[in-house]
């Protein structure tokens, strides 16, 4: 079952590529959105939880020897994590592909073959848990974005794409390196050779290895995530990369990062990881901060949005290192909250840019009196990212705030300093393109209806998960549980005592 | 009848998705008929279940309503629950039937605007947020109702939005609020982390049980809460964004920066009176910030010559007023004086508006002038509206509510009587700027023409307000609010009561009378007095807000502004790029030795050699 949530894109990739030159097969479009229609079925599917497998929260899983020599195996697996996440990208995958859906008009086949591939890798990363097939789909992920940038990307896409590869494949190198020193260090102390997630649980490293080899995995998902100071490939690639690009960016290969530190750096490394956690939940406030600023100030529509992902994400890595229920809850709300909410944003500039042929608010303004709807849709998403309550985003953010007070007051309250913050680049936002005197008499269309249609989905999301999250905060529970049982069973110092502590 | 309170909320929100979902499309009458029909129905269903509550009260005199859990994470559960005592019920009921009248008056005022659809979208999405805020029995669910109440603030002081002045208005008073809101939050944070619930009711109850008067964490709590207060209901020290706010639609003043989201505070305060009473010092600030803000406000109101800055000014300082009677622990006066500063404030700021509305949107008090026979009900309705805020001896509210007041300050310990003297000074005060108002804006020579002389929809609106301005103050709202606030003991002490409302009552009249003599009169003295360098200097000082602006401008908005701008570029992506440069630098040093030379090749590999070997011998 599992292994089908990775072929169905694969397979949808392929025939996308091969559609583009055969008059007779349906637009390649058409093969990626019903792709990803299935995919999002297939998984709405699993949702009811299946019987459980030997780890109790586990919904469904699959493993296969691959490269027995190396205990190397095709370890698949899902739980409530995992299928918030794969939900999240099939959903955002067809975002993407309405996005696309005019705007790319070269080598379209190729195009959707690349889209369906990162996404393909995506789910891999979210369901391996074998460590080596982990970082096979992390590298799969990659390389079909690098064309997406620098194929259908903007002015400045060669030097973004680029960018964009040596940041992630120069941190992707620091964690192949930690994946194989831990696997050499079990094989040293067991006498065999594994790779897989639940016997590197238990290695029992030495402090110092331990730290070093975490931070091989902290670089690789902070650059990823991106924390500060990794973050600078971000806004450059987000800004370049076509609107599919950006969205599938913003919203869903961020959140690798982030599930990475979840999934692998705690429980991996509990010990290390609570000792590195003041210098990583400090680096989550600067990003929120610094992120924010960098927001405000910037004239190009989607590098306001891109650096706001900073900022927001900045949350994200808070709540990770805070570990406490409230925190880790919170984390994975912000995550899909700040999917959406960007993912809108992203979707809503390119429409700005097909429209006017740029992204510089200097040139925009009072564009509210042509485009009234489409306003309102930047409102809306602005105002959720300025963490409203009652939509998506407070939720995230109040959850990680509630968590990180209690292991950190000084951060927590550093941290809600990022509220001003983000009002003052939200609503920059919407005044530097939407109010102010209209500029030029050019009538420009609204909203058409499937951009609409698109947007008031995005909408619903908002809101529903805003004023009743309990769906998606229940689904992710017990796999949080899961994790925090086992990081405490591992350390049951005093010290993470009153970490895990549920009160 | 009472189980419908959820509608009471629900119905304005149901206004504003119908209004938002119709994109405009609907005309207007649907609109109008949409927009106040909805907060009527409301403002109807809120009258049926007060004489529910009153005439069959029940248990306790609450009424709890839970419609769902909103969020459960571990022992963090907030639901989406409504807690009506009689503290809330008379929020709603000023809310609703106030709201309901300005929404009539504005199917009028706004008429043929652009937009009309979506001015009584955001009314209407204030409406249903204020209600969520003075209803919700928890305080995650009162931050909802108090930032959403900001961002209608937001979008409806920017509702012009073709004019970047009135997006910087919005922006300032959404940001300047958010910085008291962020105190606020770090507040929850603390208290949750604390005693485990947000549950107000509970909160209470564990705050008194557990904490000794004084203790630290009550005085934390007090003053980060304080803080959201403070930024919502424009008090010392952030107070700056009010008067700017006036650059919305004046319905808009009426509604939310007069009659009901500034006074957010003072609900709040009071909602939360357990914990002030357990910081003490905390409540001292309180009465302290309330008094300098009223005192320093109608100062500069004197001073301004818009009508609605005045009007905004005014606020401020009625506000304040507020805000000494919660600090001196006068809790029911100062829900009072909220309702009769209510009715008269949105009475002024409508009867002000028709007069601009009929004199070309005119906003300068020194440009009309001459219209109290031309426009009587604007006049008249202005007069009651001054008069109440005046406190007019007797006749009118603003008199009941504000000796109320100034009873009890006169009796608070330790500086009560100081307090009591700022505050009868700045009745005083009071007297004068309204009336200085009256006398040069309606008497005098006529400066502008009548444009036109506004019908029905906002005359039944004036009437109403007048008829409350004046017979509010009779309603026994202090007794009805007993059940839900703590009474002062300290209000009956003494009998000196008597001799202290003889004096404010003299001293209104006075106040009256000397905007009289100079302002109709031309009093000779006064001109004299005006053309003093000191009196002009103070008179600049307090024209400006006493320089508040200025001082935040160049302390936080422009090194914020600086740093955005000087670091647009990134200044981390540095790192990265010399580490490009130097590579690339490296790799172009490098290619100059490629010089296909088999001669210089064939030198580089004999010189390596032998310093390679060199340095195999010798060391």
């Amino acid at each position: 079952m599992l292994v089908w949530l990775i072929i169905i894109p694969v397979v949808g990739a392929l025939l996308a590529w091969l559609a583009e030159h055969r008059t007779r097969w349906p637009h390649p479009r058409w093969i990626a959105l019903i792709t990803l229609i299935i995919e999002l079925i297939l998984i709405l599917s699993l949702w009811v939880p299946m019987g459980t497998g030997d780890h109790g929260v586990w919904l469904a899983e699959l493993r296969r020897p691959w490269v027995p020599r190396f205990g190397i195996s095709f370890h698949l697996a899902l739980d409530g994590l995992s299928l918030l996440l794969i939900a999240l990208t099939a959903l955002l995958g067809i975002i993407a592909v309405a996005s696309a859906w005019i705007e790319i008009t070269q080598r379209v086949g190729f195009f959707y073959f690349n889209l369906l591939m990162t996404l393909a890798g995506v789910i891999g990363v979210f369901l391996a848990l074998d460590l080596f097939l982990f970082f096979v789909f992390w590298e799969v992920m990659l390389v079909p974005m690098y064309f997406i940038i620098s194929i259908w990307g903007h002015e400045h896409r060669i030097y973004a794409a680029i960018k964009f590869f040596i940041f992630t494949q120069g941190s992707g190198l620091f964690m192949l390196v930690a994946i194989l020193a831990l696997a050499f260090v079990n094989y040293q102390n067991s006498g065999h050779w594994t790779f897989d997630y639940f016997d590197l649980r238990n290695v029992g490293l030495s402090p110092a290895a331990a730290l070093w080899i975490m931070l091989g995995f902290f670089i690789a998902f902070a650059v990823k995530l991106p924390a500060f100071p990794f973050h600078t490939w971000l806004p450059d690639a987000h800004t370049e990369a076509p609107t599919a690009g950006s969205v599938i960016l913003a919203g869903v290969l961020l959140k690798t990062g982030a599930y990475g530190l979840l999934r692998f750096v705690v429980p991996l490394f509990p010990e290390a990881a609570f000792n590195f956690a003041p210098f990583a939940m400090t680096l989550g406030v600067i990003g929120i901060l610094y992120g924010a600023i960098l927001a405000f100030a910037q004239h190009d529509f989607k590098r306001l949005v891109a650096y706001s992902s900073v900022s927001h994400m900045g949350f994200v890595l808070l709540g990770v290192f805070a570990w406490n229920v409230w925190a880790l809850q919170g984390a994975v709300m912000q995550m899909i909250a700040h999917g959406i909410s960007t993912a809108a944003l992203f979707m809503l500039a390119g429409l700005i840019q097909e429209r006017l042929h740029t992204r510089d608010m200097r040139r925009m303004g009072g564009l509210w009196a042509s485009m009234p709807r489409m306003g309102a849709m930047v409102l809306f998403f602005a105002i959720a990212s300025l963490g409203l309550p009652g939509l998506a985003n407070f939720v995230g953010e109040f959850l990680v705030l509630l968590g990180t007070y209690r292991v950190n007051v000084t951060l927590a309250v550093l941290a809600v300093l990022g509220i001003i913050t983000a009002a003052a680049y939200a609503l920059i936002l919407v005044q530097r393109s939407f109010q102010g005197e209209p500029r030029g008499t050019v009538k420009m269309p609204d909203l058409f209806a499937h951009e609409w249609a698109a947007m008031a989905a995005m909408i619903v999301f908002a809101v529903w998960l805003g004023l009743y999250p309990q769906g998606a905060l229940n689904t992710a529970a017990p796999a949080l549980k899961a994790m925090r049982g086992a990081v405490l069973a591992q350390n049951p110092g005093p010290q993470m005592a009153t970490r895990t502590n549920d009160r | 009848m009472i189980d419908l309170l959820w509608l009471v909320p629900a119905l304005p929100l149901a206004g504003f998705a119908i209004l938002s979902l119709t994109r405009g499309e609907l005309s207007h009458k649907a609109v109008a008929w949409v927009g106040a029909g909805s907060v009527g129905l409301s403002a109807l269903i809120a009258v049926l279940i007060a004489i529910d509550f009153i005439s069959a009260p029940p248990a306790n005199h609450v009424y709890t309503q839970t419609l769902w859990t909103w969020m459960r994470v571990s022992d963090f559960t907030p639901a989406i629950a409504f807690y009506l005592d009689t503290l809330s019920l008379t929020m709603v009921l000023v809310i609703t039937g106030v709201g309901f009248f300005i929404h009539l008056y504005s199917t009028e005022f706004m008429a043929g605007e652009e937009g009309y659809s979506r001015f009584f979208a955001y009314m209407n999405l204030f409406v249903a947020f204020m209600l969520i805020l003075v209803l919700a029995d928890n305080l995650l669910l009162l931050l909802l109702g108090w930032e959403g109440v900001g961002l209608c603030s937001y979008l409806l002081i920017g509702y012009w939005y073709q004019d970047s002045n009135n997006g910087r208005a919005a922006r300032k008073a959404f940001i300047v609020t958010r910085i008291g809101d962020a105190a606020m939050m770090i507040g929850l944070l603390l208290l949750f982390t604390h005693f485990g619930t947000l549950n107000i009711q509970e909160l209470m109850q564990r705050v008194a049980e557990q904490l000794p008067a004084g203790s630290g964490l009550a005085i934390a709590a007090a003053v980060l809460l304080l803080g959201g207060a403070i930024g919502k209901s424009a008090q010392l020290p952030l107070q700056t964004w009010l008067p700017d706010a006036m650059a919305g639609p004046t319905p808009v003043s009426a509604l939310i920066h007069a009659a009901t989201m500034v006074t957010a505070g003072v609900y709040l305060i009071a909602r939360l009176h357990v914990l002030y009473q357990l910081a003490p010092s905390i409540q001292f600030l309180v009465a302290v910030l309330g008094a300098l803000t009223l005192f320093l406000s109608a100062c500069t109101a004197l001073t301004q010559t818009d009508i609605k800055r005045i009007l905004a000014y005014s606020t401020m300082s009625q506000i304040g007023y507020m805000f000494m009677a919660l600090g001196v622990g006068a809790w029911t006066a100062a829900i009072f004086h909220f309702m009769t500063h209510a009715f008269f404030k949105a009475l002024l700021f409508l009867s002000a508006g028709s007069v601009t509305m009929s004199l070309h949107h005119e906003h300068d008090i020194f440009k009309m002038g001459g219209i109290y026979n031309k426009l009587p009900m604007a006049f008249w309705s202005f007069l009651i509206g001054a008069a109440s805020l005046a406190a007019l001896p007797l006749i009118t509210s603003g008199y009941y509510s504000k000796e109320l007041i100034l009873d009890q300050a006169w009796n608070s310990k330790p500086i009560g009587p100081l307090f009591w003297l700022i505050g009868l000074v700045t009745a005083f005060i009071t007297a004068v700027y309204i009336f200085r108002l009256v006398f040069i804006a309606f008497f005098g020579e006529q400066k502008t023409d009548i444009e036109l002389i506004p019908g029905n929809s906002v005359r039944i609106p004036l009437i109403v307000l007048s008829v409350l301005s004046v017979i509010g103050g009779f309603i026994a709202l202090p007794e009805f609010l007993y059940t839900a606030l703590p009474q002062n003991e300290a209000a009956h002490e003494g009998g000196v009561t008597l001799v202290l409302r003889l004096i404010a009552a003299v001293v209104a009249l006075l106040g009256i009378y000397l905007a009289y003599a100079v302002f109709l009169r031309k009093w000779e003295v006064a001109s004299r007095l005006r053309h003093d360098h000191t009196v002009q200097a103070i008179e600049r000082l307090a024209y400006s807000g006493w320089g508040f602006n200025y001082v935040y401008d160049k302390a936080a908005v422009q090194p914020f502004l600086w740093l955005a701008r000087v670091n647009r570029g990134d200044v981390v992506d540095v790192i990265y790029s010399a580490t490009a440069a130097v590579t690339r630098l490296a790799h172009q040093v490098l290619s100059l030795t490629q010089t296909g030379g088999v001669r210089l090749y064939a030198g580089g590999l004999a010189a390596g050699a032998i310093i390679g070997l060199g340095l195999v011998a010798f060391l």
